[in-house]
């Protein structure tokens, strides 16, 4: 995934003169996953910049670009240091469309890696979606494989709306797939149904999805056949496919790393209730991270992983009439 | 030596920083200009700053009490800072940008925002630039490049940074100002903003209106910086201080600060030592906090004044001219207000506007739920 990243970064910036990047360490040394790697030699200083040690600088001069016709992409090094510059995401990113009247856009990305799994304790591990979904203005999305990755970079760099880029870290290089030279886009607000079943549905997004397709394969040896869902943008989600996806299996599994309350999933399951509610066969049910900050030494028994959501899908099964 | 030596300083500069704590001064106390540092501004340029200084300083007024019959919600005004704001705008370029704070509409006019706009956003009628969105005072107008207002204090200071930045990595000359308080130096942005700018040398003028009261925190509670000035050599910043109740030291501090971005020399901080000789907003009272004799030496100190005596001094401005202008300001004030109280309120359907670009299937859906029937009284319930 990282360097289908790294290859839409750079088609891009041949594309179009007006993307810069900018974080920290994202220079000579290609970001500290690399996604960068190669830019800065590539289109030098002026296009890929290492920047002082202040996320809420780093987005504040990234608006302040964008504001002046410039396209940035930004990073911030993980998801976990992004809360500086939450006044400068949620209050004046994603407010200066609506608060100007139209009169000034922000056409930029912010990149972040997101999720645990990979050691690094509560401020390399969170996975925050949720706080940037419920302050309107932003798209949300998550990628879960290197093609989609590649194909969504673009499409977030293109879109006129501002958008928060989530990178699964966990699956940072281990996520394999074919990814085409050259361009293509993934649009966004698009879910896509990577496992076609019947009697579950299970959406899952970023690193997670793995984890249910790990799940409905076991499910299987259970006579459980899950469809399964790639979220792929968070916000505004893909109702469509969801509604119709349940419409069609009758039951509901919303699989996130995230904490549970006011997650994500509590908006997926309270949507399904509202618009599919008489196709229900089984009560919705959420696997996902737990109410506490995110543990060190326990993160694979906090993380939502194949061995939980398994007993969730078979428990809707079980539970129906 | 308090303040950085810079090779590349201009006289005015060096005038500036020359003595700990000086003050760059042009309009004396005898009503002078010292003629070493002049910024020789031009008879028709310094009629119109002060025709908006007299205009802003009316308009303070009037507004002031349209808030309190409840015409307007609110109003945060400028009162004894219209020399720092109106001399600051005046030294800009046509092609220069302005981030605003929140006190400023007397150099949005300055700069060319409509009139009638500026109204029209105080009401939050359909034809507000920013849509009715937005509390009084917080309007927009790209074609004065005059960034949106927010209302945080710091948040607009890395902004400029960055914009100022993307206007050197584009290769144009193009100068940004930002204006912000002595509070907002206080702020994670104001570090941020004048860190990043000091690193890329971002062509960017940091307008200080220190006033001496963020609220009802007098500067002493603020920061235990001797000055805001000092603030700047923290972070490699050029840095001037001036007499903010001096149009021509703003004008000469601010022009100087704008060649100095525009020639490849980087950002400076200008701390313009004013005063606040109202309260924060129409929404404070400052008598709960301060004694009414501390605005007396600043009153012998009146910006307005002290120009309006230079022009009559050198027979540029007469009595008469007073009550002429006057007469325009009311009859232009009173044709604005009627205009905006004349004007409905946005349609409901704008509420869901300008999110995102398009809207989304769940604001369609929430529009849905307001068409379906309009609140019956007026208020809540």
């Amino acid at each position: 995934m990282v360097q289908a990243l790294n290859d839409a970064l750079r088609d891009e910036m041949k594309r179009d003169q007006r993307i810069v990047l900018l974080g920290e360490d994202i220079g000579t040394v290609g970001g500290v996953f690399r996604v960068t790697k190669g830019l800065h030699e590539e289109f030098g200083e002026n296009r890929v910049m290492d920047t002082p040690l202040s996320e809420g600088g780093i987005i504040g001069c990234a608006i302040g670009m964008a504001l002046n016709g410039l396209v940035p992409v930004a990073e911030i090094q993980f998801s976990d240091f992004i809360f500086p510059a939450y006044d400068q995401i949620v209050n004046e990113l994603a407010k200066f469309r609506y608060r100007s009247g139209g009169d000034f856009v922000t056409n930029m990305v912010v990149r972040t890696p997101v999720g645990g799994g990979i050691r690094g304790g509560h401020y390399h591990s969170q996975h925050p979606e949720a706080p940037f979904i419920h302050m309107a203005g932003l798209k949300v999305v998550c990628p879960s494989n290197p093609y989609d990755a590649k194909g969504m970079l673009k499409a977030a760099i293109r879109d006129p709306d501002p958008v928060v880029f989530l990178e699964p870290k966990r699956v940072y290089r281990a996520a394999k797939g074919d990814v085409p030279d050259g361009d293509y886009i993934v649009p966004l607000e698009k879910a896509s149904i990577v496992r076609a079943g019947k009697s579950v549905t299970v959406v899952a997004y970023g690193a997670m999805l793995y984890e249910a397709l790990d799940a409905a394969t076991r499910a299987e040896e259970h006579g459980v056949d899950c469809e399964v869902i790639d979220l792929r943008t968070l916000w505004p989600l893909d109702l469509e496919t969801i509604v119709a996806s349940v419409k069609h299996t009758g039951r509901l599994v919303v699989v996130h790393e995230a904490p549970r309350t006011c997650g994500l999933a509590a908006e997926i399951v309270t949507l399904i209730t509202e618009k599919a509610f008489y196709y229900l066969q089984a009560a919705p049910v959420r696997v996902t991270g737990f109410d506490t900050p995110f543990p060190y030494a326990l993160e694979m028994e906090y993380l939502p992983l194949s061995h939980r959501i398994l007993p969730a899908v078979l428990d809707t099964v079980r539970a129906s009439p | 030596m308090l303040m950085p030596e810079m090779s590349e300083e201009t006289e005015g500069e060096r005038v500036a920083i020359s003595a700990r704590g000086s003050l760059l001064q042009v309009l004396r106390e005898d009503g002078t200009l010292d003629p070493d540092k002049n910024p020789d501004i031009e008879d028709l340029d310094l009629l119109r700053a002060f025709r908006q200084m007299v205009e802003t300083r009316f308009l303070d007024e009037r507004l002031t009490r349209l808030q309190r019959q409840g015409r307007i919600g609110f109003h945060v005004g400028c009162l004894g800072e219209e020399a720092a704001i109106i001399g600051s705008a005046l030294a800009l370029q046509t092609e220069d940008w302005i981030f605003p704070c929140y006190r400023e509409f007397g150099a949005a006019l300055l700069r060319g925002m409509p009139y009638q706009s500026f109204i029209d956003n105080l009401y939050g009628n359909a034809n507000d630039t920013a849509k009715g969105r937005q509390m009084p005072d917080h309007y927009t107008c790209r074609d004065a490049h005059w960034v949106s207002i927010s209302s945080p204090v710091g948040t607009q200071i890395n902004q400029a940074t960055g914009f100022a930045w993307a206007s050197k990595l584009k290769g144009e000359t193009a100068v940004t100002l930002v204006y912000f308080g002595d509070g907002a130096t206080s702020s994670n942005d104001f570090h941020s903003g004048l860190n990043f700018a000091g690193v890329f040398k971002a062509p960017v003028v940091f307008l200080c209106r220190n006033n001496g009261w963020a609220i009802s925190v007098p500067y002493e509670s603020q920061t235990a910086s001797p000055t805001i000035a000092h603030k700047g050599q923290a972070y490699g910043v050029h840095a001037v201080r001036v007499d903010g109740n001096d149009l021509f030291a703003v004008y000469r501090a601010v022009r100087d600060a704008a060649d100095r971005a525009r020639a490849g020399h980087g950002p400076t901080l200008v701390e313009a030592l004013t005063y606040r000789m109202g309260g924060h907003s129409t929404s404070d009272d400052p008598g709960a906090y301060r004694d009414a004799h501390e605005l007396e030496p600043w009153q012998q100190r009146d910006p307005v004044e002290r120009v309006r005596h230079y022009l009559m001094d050198h027979d540029m401005w007469t009595a008469a001219d007073d009550a002429a202008l006057d007469a325009e300001l009311e009859k232009r004030f009173l044709a604005a207000v009627e205009a905006a109280e004349n004007t409905p309120q946005p349609e409901v359907d704008t509420m869901f506007d300008d999110v995102y670009e398009k809207l989304p299937w769940h604001l369609r859906e929430q529009r849905e739920q307001v068409r379906r029937g309009r609140r019956p009284f007026k208020g809540g319930g």
